[in-house]
């Protein structure tokens, strides 16, 4: 069994190796990331600063743009928690236990993805606006949701609640529960055994759903604008922002509260990039103890 | 078809995994590659197969020169350890892959080729899986379809890399068994890995032991056996004790315990092994050998019983391993605890400064 | 095998070993419910109140069932471009290594990341007449932006990782034996790729293939800025359901999106059950 371990990480003969293959496809590969994806986002910084670096200052500290960039991480501050707790405890639930309809609370959770958003805000709005059957409630209680910042956060919730738990679950059901049940046969209660056991082996996960869900918190559009109103200085968040200063013609600003968000963008990805390499990491110094003891 | 292997030598990185070396395999002969885990014997027998370059050397098979050949082309059959069956495909589809992918020229017909395939799984008593996936097998099963897989193409050259190591006792025997008979039916030339010794020793024509990159010994099964040319054979193939002595008036000494010299001996200071079945048992010292030990486990296996001892009042690296056929066993009654002293009737002795080993006898 | 596995079923159930069922799966269903589920009962109020003949007239009106096929059209030119796109890319990531490998990787996730209304402008900006892009395509006599292939261009940039986060781990996974086996009997890189890889990697094409139409279907932010939103030509769905909703004419747009909603969830519980399937097949039943 381990006899071909010495040489099972050095297979030479793979399908597709030959230098003109290879060449070609990394080529085109390359060539169409560069069109696809690198120049859009230069152009994005680039659009920025079409007017000049004062410009782009200015624009960025116009009151209605710091109003939007306030709710923005308003909206966000509220989402993340709140799918954080939710996203954990649904990966608990599936991954740790077996009951009827399992499957389907897996596939329920998908839904926000498969929805349009603009699908998504209307729902909410049926429901909470002044003619639904809730909001009608509500408007009777001089409670309103829709139009005003709670609405913005309900719908963003819905649209990020997927995240945490499917960066999760993959990833627990893979380490299965036997580290749990070894706790438990020693005597951990419920939160020690999670905060002690679970949480050290899906930490990086987490990390990353909760980032990806603040990226997508921050940066949802087509769900917000139905339910948002678009009142300038009130309930516009900063995509809302980008949309009215891009219509009304002012290009160079739009692409300066774009490049806010394109920066969080980046700065998901290079987390990511970061947290992958860690993982990659931990694992060759894994292999490497391993292949060292067995020698 | 012969396969000659010349100073082929492989290094990964820093790791040497082969340093030089030669074989030749004559056609029809089956050779088992005996070693330990990174020995290189999967390496070399990859290197024939053609799914690793070589650093040095060449290989041969027949009078074709196929070093540089690509393994498509070389046309050999190979069953890999974990079999590698498709798993998209049904055990037909698996077994038909060798024949469908030939050039359009000397490809058969739809048809031929799957009066081909049943005959194969015929051959493999495994028609009725026909059309089943192979997540659907059993190991055994598996390894029977890898193998029609592999000689559908009727290849003159099969390579096995571990091919039973997955199985349990039972079925590994019997595969081992029907294994050797298509061999024989066949006449291919068959290179197998193993580290299994008595795999090896009941399969092979000839063994290949390798340890650390180079082949230690070549030899039929019964050959190595009686003569082991080297340490690393010995310990490898097993069941000997080793006792570390020091000559001083004729006899080899080990703290208290203590062994006459037999005639013919160099007086030297070594090693002496002694495989498990040469020893007499006694209660109270011999003449010849002073070796107290002490038993600690008694097992029953098949037709003798293994006594576990270690020594006392002297040193060895490992337990003793003392076979006893039942009668020997019942007419001393043995417990655990209880000392007892053997006396060695044959061993191989290496000295200190010997590569190779001297064949001692104790008996006139 | 058999046996064994009977055995077991007669087993009493255990109590369960680890803390935490109720409060997390009562969490998970209150959570569901709240947020997921009770949001649909207005627009199944809102579609029932207006009457099946006045429902009909909305979601079959013209412009609509244009939208539709728009819709539909630029989804599926934009996934199965992502499908030969994601195929490479992911091969290229997982196959070969070479200086700005772990950037482009990074990279894939971009479209993920970044929000949707900045890609659309970012695009329209790019395709438009006097764009970066837009000034090469009008010298070739091509039209982009405020075209149908506006709609496909935005709905491919921001579904291009489904595709590759499907495939690339299956890829990773593949034993290098089966590859080993295919050349061991003599075939060529094509016809194992063809034959052995293709096979073993399509079901999560299809499903990332898939996932990409889904989120095309719905794309709204990215695709407004650069459709041009002409009736009839280059109108998305989803931009029905605003625009109804703009003239605050709640009852078309509801009945639009339960449409929308309703397809969405079909493919949705489709790839699924789709994915259980061809697990299950590839890893026997366990």
């Amino acid at each position: 069994m381990s006899s071909s371990k010495s040489s099972s990480g050095q297979h030479q003969l793979r399908v597709g190796d030959s230098p003109l293959v290879k060449g070609l496809l990394i080529g085109i590969t390359l060539l169409l990331t560069a069109i696809l994806l690198v120049v859009p986002l230069i152009a994005i910084f680039q659009q920025a600063f079409v007017e000049g670096a004062a410009h782009y200052f200015n624009s960025l500290v116009e009151a209605d743009t710091l109003h939007a960039i306030g709710l923005t991480l308003v909206v966000a501050a509220l989402t993340v928690p709140i799918n954080l707790v939710f996203g954990v405890m649904l990966a608990w639930a599936v991954t740790r236990f077996e009951f009827p309809g399992r499957k389907i609370l897996m596939t329920l959770m998908d839904i926000p993805f498969a929805v349009s958003p603009v699908v998504a805000g209307l729902l909410y709005l049926l429901l909470y606006g002044n003619n639904g059957w809730i909001g009608s409630w509500l408007y009777d209680q001089d409670i309103q949701l829709m139009f005003a910042w709670p609405g913005i956060v309900m719908v963003t919730v819905f649209v990020t609640c997927p995240f945490v738990a499917r960066e999760l679950i993959p990833l627990m059901q893979q380490q299965g529960r036997e580290d749990e049940e070894a706790a438990v046969i020693l005597g951990a209660s419920g939160w020690q055994l999670f905060r002690r056991v679970t949480l050290p082996n899906i930490k990086w996960a987490l990390i990353y759903g909760v980032i990806l869900t603040n990226a997508r918190a921050v940066g949802e559009f087509g769900a917000v604008s139905v339910v948002s109103g678009n009142i300038r200085g009130e309930t516009n968040t900063l995509p809302l922002h980008v949309q009215l200063q891009y219509e009304d013609y002012q290009a160079a600003a739009a692409f300066a509260s774009a490049s806010l968000l394109a920066m969080i963008a980046l700065l998901t990805l290079l987390l990511k990039a970061f947290i992958e390499w860690r993982q990659e990491r931990s694992l060759k110094i894994e292999a490497e103890k391993e292949r060292q003891v067995t020698q | 078809m012969s396969i000659l292997i010349e100073n082929i030598s492989k290094h990964f990185g820093q790791f040497q995994a082969l340093s030089p070396l030669s074989l030749d395999i004559n056609e029809g002969e089956m050779i088992g590659l005996l070693g330990p885990s990174g020995s290189g014997k999967t390496t070399l027998l990859r290197i024939i197969a053609g799914l690793e370059g070589t650093d040095t050397g060449r290989i041969k098979f027949g009078d074709r020169d196929v070093t540089n050949l690509h393994v498509r082309d070389r046309r050999v059959g190979f069953v890999f350890q974990n079999y590698a069956l498709f798993r998209h495909m049904t055990v037909a589809d698996n077994v038909a892959f060798g024949l469908e992918v030939l050039p359009r020229k000397e490809r058969p017909s739809p048809t031929e080729i799957k009066t081909r395939v049943m005959h194969l799984l015929e051959m493999v008593q495994l028609e009725h899986l026909a059309n089943r996936f192979p997540s659907q097998l059993s190991g055994g099963q598996k390894q029977r379809i890898a193998l029609a897989r592999a000689l559908a193409t009727q290849p003159e050259v099969l390579l096995l890399d571990e091919p039973f190591g997955a199985l349990d006792a039972k079925v590994r025997k019997e595969l081992r068994r029907w294994l050797r008979g298509l061999h024989d039916e066949l006449g291919f030339t068959s290179v197998f890995v193993t580290h299994d010794q008595e795999e090896a020793l009941e399969l092979s024509d000839r063994v290949v032991v390798m340890s650390n990159g180079h082949i230690e010994q070549i030899d039929q099964p019964g050959a190595l056996y009686a003569s082991p040319n080297s340490r690393f054979v010995f310990d490898f193939l097993g069941n000997a004790n080793v006792f570390d002595g020091k000559v001083e008036n004729g006899k080899w000494h080990n703290q208290q315990a203590n062994i006459v010299l037999p005639e013919g001996a160099e007086q030297k200071d070594g090693q002496l092994y002694i495989r498990s079945h040469e020893f007499f048992v006694s209660r109270e010292p011999t003449a010849q050998a002073n070796l107290p030990l002490r038993v600690i486990a008694i097992n029953p296996i098949g037709a003798e019983v293994r006594l576990e001892l270690t020594p006392i009042d002297w040193q060895s690296n490992d337990v003793w391993e003392i076979d006893l056929p039942h009668k020997a066993f019942d007419k001393n009654c043995f417990e655990k605890g209880q000392t007892l002293y053997v006396t060695p009737k044959a061993g191989y002795f290496f000295a200190n400064d010997a590569q190779k080993p001297t064949l001692l006898s104790w008996e006139k | 095998m058999a046996t064994h596995l009977s055995a077991a079923d007669t087993r009493p159930r255990h109590k369960r070993v680890l803390p935490g069922l109720s409060l997390s799966l009562g969490t998970s269903l209150l959570f569901i419910s709240l947020i997921l589920l009770l949001p649909m009962t207005g627009l199944v109020m809102q579609s029932v109140d207006m009457g099946w003949d006045r429902y009909w007239q909305v979601i079959s009106d013209e412009r609509v069932v244009a939208s539709y096929k728009v819709t539909l059209w630029a989804a599926l030119i934009a996934s199965v471009f992502n499908g030969f796109f994601g195929l490479l890319l992911a091969w290229v990531l997982v196959r070969y290594d070479f200086p700005g490998r772990r950037i482009l990787d990074a990279l894939v996730d971009l479209p993920f990341a970044l929000p949707t209304a900045v890609a659309g402008i970012t695009l329209a900006t790019l395709y438009a007449q006097n764009g970066w892009y837009g000034e090469i395509l009008e010298s070739l006599g091509l039209k982009v932006a405020y075209t149908p292939w506006g709609i496909v261009l935005a709905m491919a940039f921001t579904s291009i990782p489904f595709v590759v986060r499907t495939v690339q781990p299956v890829l990773e996974e593949l034993s290098p034996e089966e590859e080993e086996a295919g050349m061991t009997l003599g075939a060529s890189d094509w016809s194992v790729f063809r034959r052995v890889i293709f096979p073993a990697l399509w079901p999560a094409l299809m499903t990332g293939i898939a996932l990409s139409f889904t989120r095309s279907l719905g794309e709204f932010g990215a695709v407004i800025f650069i459709a041009g939103n002409m009736p009839y030509v280059s109108e998305i769905t989803s931009l029905m359901i605003f625009v109804s909703l703009q003239e605050f004419d709640f009852p078309a747009a509801s009945a639009i999106a339960s449409v929308v909603l309703m397809a969405s969830l079909v493919l949705l519980f489709a790839i699924n059950i789709w994915q259980a399937r061809y697990l299950r097949r590839l890893h026997g039943r366990s």
